[in-house]
């Protein structure tokens, strides 16, 4: 791997160079002429251009985490629904145009076209001008020297196979040095980039806010709609069964002397409500904050949970301590739910869930051999869960290729309060 | 018969006083909290405890890990753990030691007086009393599987009473037939499940709840 890495570094910085020079220059030409030309053609083309460049910026963000580590956030306001007709015009002009994170683009265009390409090239060269010095010591200095002149190897001219060999042990330096260079100089384009391309702070906390405002509203909804049920439930459930006791409390009292046989088949149908209102009550308890959860903590719910499951359930579970409990009970609640939609719709026998703390994240994986083919958007819950966690911050990952198998992974940044028993 | 009981909430700790006075029961101690109760039970030594699985001052499972530490400091102390919930994982937990003496059901079966009453006095002797919803918890993960799938409706019946821990003599009260019958039906029982069969009540129990929990 790592010594494999430096020669990738070195055709992956040639690769990036091609790239660069062609399309980031032409992208960079296309933007400055139509914001140049405006009316008309720049009003309709400069938008289509802009999101062109968009595009492209996102698959080099993604190839600056996928070949050298380097995350690039986006910078961009959330697009806006467009009109149609020519006000649409107008409006998708002024997304372009106001949007600062457009210019930075720009700006980035040229750079990376410029600086970006040469660098790329450098990696790419610096390692590969060695092997052109074993090129000459094997022979090739004879047919050059004899057109005519004799090859100057950096400072050595080459002139006979002495001095070709002299060049040989020179290219050796030249791969060694190169190969170093190579991963740090596209280690420092692809920082360049991201220089340009991440969120200024300030943008980087506006997005914040955005994102706050719109969980912290999903947030409310979800708490008023789950009081709602709680209210309905109590309301139809145990409270109509107390008030039907009371009235049988009340008949019985009435009847006790008068027909005690009926007396006591009422204060049989009385008890058996009360115990239906206590099972009601069960049940909804369990709803709002299992029991298990409140006196075991994350692991043991989950364990609990996994047992009542009708699928083959294997869990483990590695926490140092009890997590936050709105932590505690989002998690307990996206893992009830994926396990309920496996036991539903995958067809699956068998189910992992792993749930371990790593590096101040829970991270809760949910894996089942059903048929996949499992869909965020298809109205399966995950749409839910995920915005319960969205709450916290936390991410919910779906990959279910048909024929399977599902995995659900989701993370949510918290801290441990008190070490488990 | 000396009873340890352990409840924090002060109405149905009274409740549960008179109740097991009325029924000639002696009170040696009620406590209110798990340190206490820890306390009680080792040195008192009950005939048997009646505790509650949630407890100050923690408010989580402290009855229950009471309890368990109980049993492992004195084997075999009978503890019937009462909650408001039944939870398999727990019942797993007190079933865990293999040697009987446990009861777990829900404190709604104290509505019952004459079925709790006997609970008690089971767990007291070495029995066990589990919660008719632990039982039918266990079955239902169990319905898919090969050797339960074999029982015929009766059995399947005697099979949820046993597991429950009762004696054949109150299995065949309950279903209104013959002690002989039931005695026919729980070696059919043992046969299909490829248990080994046994005299002893309590050993039996343990050999059914052992044989649905390993699934």
């Amino acid at each position: 791997m790592r010594i494999g890495a430096a020669p990738l570094a070195a055709v992956r910085g040639l690769a990036l160079a091609l790239l660069a020079l062609p399309v980031s220059l032409a992208l960079f030409i296309f933007s400055v002429v139509f914001f140049a030309v405006t009316f008309p053609i720049g009003f309709l083309l400069f938008p289509v251009v802009i999101a062109g460049v968009r595009s492209y910026a996102g698959a080099r963000r993604r190839l600056a985490y996928t070949w050298f580590g380097v995350e690039i956030k986006e910078p961009y306001k959330p697009r806006p629904r467009f009109r149609r007709g020519l006000r649409g015009v107008f409006q998708r002009y002024r997304w372009a145009v106001a949007d600062p994170a457009t210019w930075r683009d720009v700006l980035w265009l040229f750079v990376d076209a410029t600086v970006g390409a040469v660098l790329g090239l450098v990696a790419f060269a610096v390692p590969m001008y060695g092997p052109y010095g074993w090129v000459l010591a094997a022979g090739v200095w004879k047919p050059i020297f004899e057109s005519g002149g004799g090859d100057w190897y950096t400072f050595i001219h080459v002139v006979d196979q002495n001095s070709a060999d002299n060049a040989a042990l020179l290219g050796v330096v030249y791969t060694l040095i190169g190969l170093w260079l190579a991963p740090r100089l596209l280690r420092a384009s692809s920082l360049l980039t991201r220089g340009l391309l991440a969120p200024t702070r300030e943008r980087e906390l506006e997005l914040r806010v955005a994102h706050l405002t719109e969980s912290r509203s999903d947030a409310l909804d979800t708490q008023a709609a789950e009081l709602r049920r709680i209210e309905r439930d109590l309301h139809d459930g145990a409270q109509a069964r107390l008030v039907a006791m009371g009235m049988s409390l009340g008949a019985i009292e009435h009847l006790m002397d008068r027909d005690p046989e009926k007396a006591r088949r009422l204060l049989a149908e009385a008890r058996e409500s009360s115990s239906k209102a206590l099972t009601e009550l069960r049940d909804l308890v369990r709803g709002i904050h299992p029991p298990v959860l409140a006196e075991r903590g994350l692991g043991d719910a989950v364990r609990a949970l996994a047992m009542a499951s009708p699928l083959n359930t294997e869990v483990s579970v590695e926490l140092p301590g009890r997590l936050e409990a709105p932590v505690e009970s989002a998690a307990y609640f996206a893992v009830s739910e994926v396990l309920t939609n496996a036991a539903k719709h995958s067809g699956a026998r068998r189910v992992w869930i792993d749930i371990r703390y790593e590096d101040d994240r829970l991270r809760l994986v949910i894996t089942d051999d059903g048929h996949g083919g499992a869909d965020a958007s298809g109205g399966t819950g995950l749409l839910g869960i995920e915005r319960r966690l969205g709450t916290f911050d936390g991410v919910l990952a779906l990959s279910s290729p048909v024929g399977g198998p599902t995995m659900v992974t989701m993370e949510l940044p918290c801290v441990l309060t008190a070490p488990g028993h | 018969m000396r009873v340890v009981l352990a409840e924090d909430l002060f109405l149905l700790r009274d409740g549960l006083i008179r109740l097991l006075e009325a029924y000639g029961f002696e009170i040696a101690a009620a406590v209110d909290n798990g340190p206490e109760l820890t306390r009680a039970l080792l040195t008192i030594k009950p005939d048997v405890a009646v505790v509650d699985v949630r407890l100050p001052p923690s408010f989580t499972d402290e009855g229950l890990q009471a309890a368990l530490h109980a049993r492992r400091e004195v084997p075999g102390l009978p503890v019937l753990v009462l909650s408001q919930h039944v939870e398999q994982l727990y019942a797993r937990e007190l079933l865990a030691d293999g040697s009987g003496g446990v009861g777990y059901l829900l404190k709604d079966r104290v509505f019952d007086a004459d079925q709790f009453v006997d609970a008690v006095r089971r767990v007291a002797g070495g029995g066990t009393a589990m919660d008719p919803q632990v039982i039918s918890q266990l079955l239902a993960r169990n319905a898919r599987n090969e050797p339960l799938g074999g029982l015929t409706p009766r059995e399947r019946e005697v099979l949820e009473l046993m597991a429950e821990g009762r004696s054949n003599t109150a299995i065949a009260q309950r279903l209104v037939i013959t002690e002989r019958a039931v005695a026919k039906h729980t070696s059919n029982i043992f046969g299909k499940l490829n248990l080994p069969p046994s005299d002893d009540d309590n050993r039996r129990v343990l050999a059914v709840l052992a044989f649905l929990d390993r699934s």
